[in-house]
């Protein structure tokens, strides 16, 4: 029973950051570039445990944020020096990272504990088995899952970024030559969101595997964004619905038996299909109104 | 990348190698026949999506053909290659509705939707995977072997499948591909002509979910978007006709296909795609380095010589105004004569100079640099470029004196000897620029070498 908690506590967690992280990318148009980075952070931690040979949050949050802004910087690079397309170059730079990843862990698959399965998926389920144990390995205390701190503490910086840099990010985000002309360094909020992205897949990656990760980044963000007026109603509304997704993914994967983060990002995806539905219904509705009303008022 | 090669290694492995390629396993001549067409046909069907600016609808599709794969599986409890290929078109055509269908009726863009479904459908069929895993049914291991890819994991069925849909695309691109070419180029235009985009487009898409689901078992699913994308972006760089980069394209994506055939077969445990993508993106970088006209390289060195040549004219051009400022009397200027009329880094300008002198356009001596004859003609010629130039803005374009001289500044290293021509003929051979300075005419004994060093610069 303590471990559903601990899980569902993770879970939330990472969908609550994912989902504020996400909004902003929804906004300033960069969804793709949050797949990208969710996909090569995975070189990332790869090269952080064979340089390292350590998994601690601190070395694997360097490595995924260095790869991760590596990644924005280079297909930057390559749509403007190398006269690409700005998908085609987050696509060619994304790809190439992930297969190195995976190549890098098949190599060193007994050294590394990755795998590939892990990589997709995430373990969500074991979650609650590696611990944090504080002092002795034996009569230390149990401080609860090590993912669970991770998230926390990665939940922690992004709550508090968006917070204190409200103003900020609000203008980059919504007018980005007003914050140019205004003297607002543009390209450092960039790399800030990136860094900001970054931290929160590798923090996730534990939890649900670098793929699922994009489910959690863009889904609940673009119901939100479905519905909402303002940016601060879009940030509540997001972190409700990934929570929204949370509670029923676990439901479904109990009464599936199936995986339970994977359940989590088919949930997100049918509580935005069904707030499309919704609006679709409404809209129709709307339309049929006004079709029955306008000859009236051309009277 | 090398030193993890070398770790496949093992003793045994060239053993291996020679054996692969006196093709006496007829099990890899198929794979390795098969992963060609593969690489080819997907990466000629990649170029069309690349030119309809839809460079990641793979990764999406790939990713949307998940689900189709496990309720294929589920539903009919067989592993037969065609059943599998049509589950897989079925959801990765739900994929390509969802992603055209979400931003044009809802407010979602196109990039969030296409993220949209790949997540989602890819975590629908994870959901399905793990399922299938839970329940007590049989031959269900090899099904996560799509993720990655096994090219030695294909039977000889799905190899069979995989080489008839490839040549089925194909010959389906050749024979449709005048439309697709104007499709691809000038979506309006083909419009106006009356031919039923829409059925052109929706063949397409049609051909990219069917190299895409056939790719799966080779490449992955996660993976399949780069071998639609990276070959077509690097043949980009090497040519500007369709038909030539089609042919670089293919070729890259097969001889990909190639290499990461040997390594699967090499050390079955790895997983192909990533092999795929790998090789892909070196030929990539080299593409982009070292392509001539568009690779960096070429571009980098074309950069520089116009600058150098920028530089060089604009010495000579101040030489010339001293000479012209004492009275036409040869006699050498030092550096702060120069540095007196162009402003340049002292560094910068001692360069220059010296690759002046190497050219023989100035002679060096104690008292400073001074024109020889070439170099007097060719500066003579260049101040005639700029103020004819000068006299042509003023004159036809209405520009205040004061106005022409930084434009000229700058067209004077670009004027060809037709335009320098034409602008005499424009302007009935004047003598004297808007500032009231002499235009040197220089034409009658212009000398032949220095034409021809104009020319060759003038790119």
């Amino acid at each position: 029973m303590i471990s559903d908690l601990w899980i569902l506590a993770t879970a939330s967690l990472v969908a609550v950051a994912c989902s504020m992280v996400g909004s902003f990318l929804i906004l300033r148009r960069q969804s793709l570039l949050g797949d990208a980075i969710s996909h090569s952070v995975l070189l990332g931690i790869v090269l952080a445990f064979l340089a390292t040979d350590s998994r601690s949050l601190p070395v694997m949050l360097s490595g995924a944020v260095l790869i991760g802004l590596t990644t924005a910087w280079l297909s930057d690079q390559l749509h403007k020096t190398g006269q690409l397309q700005s998908d085609a170059s987050i696509g060619i730079v994304f790809t190439l990272f992930f297969a190195v990843g995976v190549i890098l862990i098949s190599l060193y698959a007994g050294d590394i504990d990755l795998d590939q399965e892990c990589v997709l998926y995430g373990e969500i389920a074991f979650v609650p088995f590696d611990t944090v144990i504080w002092g002795d390995l034996k009569t230390g205390i149990d401080l609860g899952p090590r993912a669970f701190w991770m998230i926390l503490i990665v939940f922690a910086a992004v709550l508090a970024s968006v917070v204190v840099f409200y103003q900020r990010l609000q203008t980059v985000t919504f007018h980005p030559t007003l914050a140019v002309s205004l003297g607002i360094n543009v390209v450092f909020w960039h790399y800030f969101m990136m860094t900001l992205v970054s931290m929160t897949t590798v923090a996730s990656f534990d939890a649900v595997g670098a793929i699922l990760v994009v489910a959690l980044l863009v889904i609940p963000a673009s119901t939100a964004y479905l519905l909402a007026k303002s940016l601060k109603q879009m940030l509540w509304m997001a972190a409700g619905f990934a929570e929204l997704a949370v509670l029923i993914g676990y439901a479904l994967a109990f009464w599936l038996d199936s995986s339970i983060s994977a359940s989590i990002a088919v949930s997100a995806g049918i509580v935005l299909l069904a707030v499309v539905v919704q609006q679709q219904f409404y809209q129709r509705r709307l339309r049929t109104q006004t079709a029955i009303q306008s000859p009236l008022s051309a009277n | 990348m090398q030193a993890e090669f070398e770790l496949l290694n093992a003793p045994g492995s060239w053993e291996l190698w020679l054996e692969f390629w006196r093709f006496e396993d007829m099990n890899a001549l198929w794979v390795l026949s098969g992963s060609i067409l593969l690489g080819i046909s997907a990466s000629v069907i990649g170029a069309f999506a690349f030119l309809r600016r839809r460079s990641l609808i793979g990764d999406a599709l790939a990713h949307a053909a998940l689900p189709g794969v496990m309720s294929a599986f589920l539903l009919f409890q067989t592993r037969d290659p065609v059943v599998m290929f049509l589950g897989a078109v079925v959801s990765s055509f739900a994929g390509f509705f969802m992603i055209d269908w979400l931003p044009k009726h809802t407010k979602i863009k196109a990039d969030a939707a296409l993220a949209i479904t790949l997540s989602f459908f890819f975590a629908l069929g994870l959901m399905l995977l793990s399922y299938i895993q839970g329940l007590n049914v049989e031959n269900k291991s090899g099904l996560d072997k799509i993720l990655f890819g096994q090219a030695a994991a294909m039977s000889q069925q799905d190899i069979t499948l995989l080489m008839y849909v490839t040549v089925f695309i194909l010959l389906v691109v050749t024979l449709l591909f005048q439309k697709l070419r104007l499709i691809a180029f000038n979506l309006n235009y083909a419009r106006t002509l009356g031919i039923p985009v829409r059925f052109y487009e929706f063949t397409l898409a049609l051909l990219i979910v069917m190299s895409v689901v056939v790719g799966l078992q080779l490449v992955g699913v996660v993976l399949m978007a780069a071998v639609l994308l990276t070959p077509v972006a690097a043949a980009r760089f090497w040519s500007n006709q369709l038909t030539t980069i089609l042919v670089v394209a293919g070729g890259l994506g097969a001889f990909s296909a190639i290499i990461s055939t040997q390594i699967s077969y090499l050390a079955p445990a790895m997983p192909t795609g990533p092999w795929m993508v790998v090789s892909l993106a070196l030929l990539f970088i080299i593409s982009l380095l070292f392509a001539p006209q568009r690779g960096l390289v070429h571009r980098y060195l074309q950069q520089r010589a116009l600058r150098f040549k920028v530089a060089q004219e604009n010495i000579l051009r101040t030489l010339y105004k001293l000479y012209e400022r004492g009275d036409f009397q040869q006699r050498p200027f030092n550096i702060g004569d120069i540095q007196a009329l162009r402003a340049m880094p002292t560094n910068a300008l001692k360069k220059t100079l010296k690759r002046l002198c190497q050219q023989q356009l100035i002679e060096d001596s104690v008292n400073g640099f001074r024109l020889t004859e070439a170099g007097l003609q060719q500066a003579q010629q260049l101040t005639r470029r700029h103020r004819l130039w000068e006299n042509y803005l003023n004159e036809q374009m209405d520009l205040p004196p004061d106005q022409v001289h930084t434009q000229a500044e700058r067209i004077e290293h670009l004027l060809t000897e037709e335009q320098e021509q034409q602008l005499e003929m424009e302007l009935a051979n004047p003598h004297f620029d808007p500032h009231g300075r002499d235009i040197p005419q220089g034409d009658a004994e212009r000398q032949p070498g220095v034409k021809a060093q104009g020319g060759k610069h003038d790119q």
